[in-house]
């Protein structure tokens, strides 16, 4: 398929998006995805899929509210939750249910367990602090798969090697808008430098407490977390498990030194048991 | 309206992606430990001056050592790169400094085996045998962070069965390493007799129970400790949950009753040598063996249980968050 990204007069339409913040290379961008604005209309799975080349992952009926994907996988690289909550909101006392819908990604974590775990090196750091896998380099040894906190690295099947977002790098390199946050026809995926998105979200936070959204949650944007912070992190208007999120994600490798400790006593323990049963006790 | 009592979830599903490994990964923990254990009877042996046993240790050393690397390249996604494990040295990866100490240890293991064929076909005795001996116990020193290192891969991940366990679980693949390769030494006498007058025959034996107390000790300290990290859960209180049903449960418990019966087998044959006590050594040594094996498929099954139930990922995180103290 073609994108068309420039106007008849030959303008790049990709940098008039509404919005959309300027950045420099080298510079940590990220995501920063407002969930109370999410209407809940794929179009990002749609764009992530179309621009990226992800294989189909099913035709599938899960009744689950409008959710059909289901979760982040190797071939679902941007994912939209669907909650029905009961309520008693006046706005909602028609249906007597609160939506909820939230547009997952890879949280391209500050210590990002996946990248710290993978013995190829295939996993790296972008020069805008994104996490990318090397497909040229993954030998589809899995480990990424079982460090992740929050299960969004998946082997691909049929293919071997594991897939997830790539914070649309290419594009990224380009000077250009990921395809999920240029196709958000309401800026509830916003792209941008993190700082400045931080900013955005403190500010956001701020409006909807005052407006009495009590409910409403930052998460993954502080740099103090298990994670030292996401590179996209999210609004919320529930618990993080509400939307299958982990609620206290911490990156694994933050407990390495007292597991290689403890293997290191161990592995002492191991030869000084052999020694001694085998070598310690001569009789004749 | 009463607080739901179980943590919430998104559709009861999983947050964790189930580890991708399958039951190559399982089984090599057994063959790698066993690999290590063994190698350190054969040095043993080695520096003892029994060369047949250290001979027949050499051998197994390798077969298990081969059939280890089978197992992990079987598991890849893209076997053709499995020698992309050995681009980079990485020390935040438990695969990538296992994959060395898995390929030093292999390297001298093959260069000892590969210079004591030579010794046969040839090749002097004063070339050969000192390749020989420092091979045979260059990889027994080696050995110990074989056996061990693989508890850190399984402890570095998010899979909250075996990450809540990283300090014991090197204990338990140590002891269960230790039993391995006694039994092995059991067996490979019993093959070939040792002159019961000399105090190394009863080595392995010895090994094998203090090897087999360890890793049911180990083991049971491991469960302790997963029994303590609760979820809020009513149905699975605590990560220890992840082992009481299932094949997990299956697994460990006759993990545990092999590994008793096994050593205490060994034990009381170890108390006279006569062929039919050695016969019964034997008959330890294999429960023994098979105790350590199905410890390790146990483990590995418990911890694909553990990520598959959304309770063990997001309850200890949520009480984390909140004690229970501060909850309204």
């Amino acid at each position: 398929m073609t994108i068309i990204d420039r106007g008849s007069d030959g303008t790049d339409l990709t940098l008039q998006g509404i919005g959309t913040p300027r950045y420099d290379r080298e510079q940590r961008v990220g995501f920063f995805t407002d969930t109370s604005i999410c209407i809940g209309c794929k179009a990002c799975e749609v764009a992530c899929k179309e621009w990226n080349d992800v294989p189909a992952d099913g035709l599938n009926f899960l009744a689950r509210s409008y959710d059909n994907t289901g979760h982040l996988s190797a071939d679902t690289w941007r994912h939209v939750a669907f909650v029905e909550q009961p309520t008693t909101d006046p706005e909602s006392a028609r249906s007597g249910v609160r939506w909820l819908m939230s547009s997952d990604v890879c949280k391209h974590c500050t210590s990002a367990a996946c990248l710290e775990v993978c013995p190829t090196g295939a996993l790296f750091r972008t020069e805008f602090e994104t996490v990318v896998v090397q497909q040229d380099i993954c030998n589809g040894c899995g480990y990424c798969v079982s460090a992740c906190p929050f299960g969004v690295i998946d082997q691909r099947k049929g293919d071997g090697r594991v897939w997830k977002c790539t914070l649309c790098y290419d594009r990224l390199r380009g000077g250009q808008t990921p395809a999920c946050a240029q196709a958000c026809p309401t800026q509830s995926i916003q792209f941008g430098p993190l700082e400045q998105l931080r900013e955005r979200a403190a500010a956001r936070i701020e409006a909807l407490h005052d407006q009495g959204v009590d409910d409403a949650q930052l998460y993954g944007d502080d740099p103090g977390d298990g994670v030292g912070g996401f590179g996209a992190f999210f609004l919320l208007l529930d618990k993080p498990e509400v939307y299958g999120l982990p609620p206290d994600p911490v990156s694994t490798t933050r407990d390495l030194r007292t597991m290689f400790n403890a293997a290191t006593a161990a592995a002492f323990g191991l030869l000084g048991i052999a020694a001694a049963t085998l070598l310690g006790q001569r009789r004749g | 309206m009463v607080p739901d009592a179980t943590p919430m979830s998104y559709y009861g599903q999983p947050i964790l992606k189930p580890p991708t490994w399958k039951w190559p990964i399982a089984a090599y923990l057994f063959t790698g430990g066993l690999a290590a254990g063994t190698s350190l009877v054969g040095a043993a042996a080695r520096l003892h001056g029994d060369r047949r046993l250290a001979g027949a240790a050499s051998a197994a050393t390798m077969s298990a050592i081969g059939v280890s690397a089978g197992f992990l390249i079987e598991d890849l996604g893209r076997r053709s790169r499995f020698h992309h494990m050995l681009r980079v040295v990485k020390i935040t990866s438990p695969m990538s400094v296992g994959t060395w100490i898995f390929s030093i240890f292999s390297s001298l293991a093959g260069a000892s085996a590969v210079a004591e064929i030579g010794e046969k076909v040839g090749v002097p005795a004063r070339v050969a045998r000192p390749v020989t001996a420092v091979g045979q116990v260059g990889s027994a020193l080696v050995g110990p962070a074989l056996a061990t290192y693989t508890a850190v891969l399984l402890a570095d991940t998010a899979v909250p069965a075996w990450h809540e366990a990283r300090r014991d679980l090197p204990w338990v693949f140590a002891g269960s390493a230790t039993a391995s390769g006694g039994a092995m030494g059991i067996l490979l006498s019993t093959l070939a007799p040792l002159d019961p007058s000399d105090g190394f025959a009863s080595g392995p034996r010895r090994m094998a129970v203090v090897g087999a107390a360890l890793e049911v000790g180990a083991d049971e300290a491991m469960h302790r400790r997963l029994r303590a990290v609760a979820t809020g859960d009513t149905d699975k209180p605590d990560i220890g949950a992840a082992y009481t049903s299932g094949s997990p449960r299956v697994l460990a418990g006759a993990a545990r009753a092999a590994s008793v019966t096994g050593a205490a087998t060994v034990a009381l044959a170890g108390r006279r040598d006569r062929p039919r006590t050695r016969l019964l050594a034997a008959a330890g040594a294999l429960l023994v063996l098979a105790g350590a094996a199905l410890e390790r498929f146990a483990i590995f099954h418990a911890g694909k249980a553990s990520t598959t139930d959304p309770v063990y990922t997001v309850g200890p995180q949520r009480l984390r968050l909140v004690p229970p103290a501060r909850r309204p």
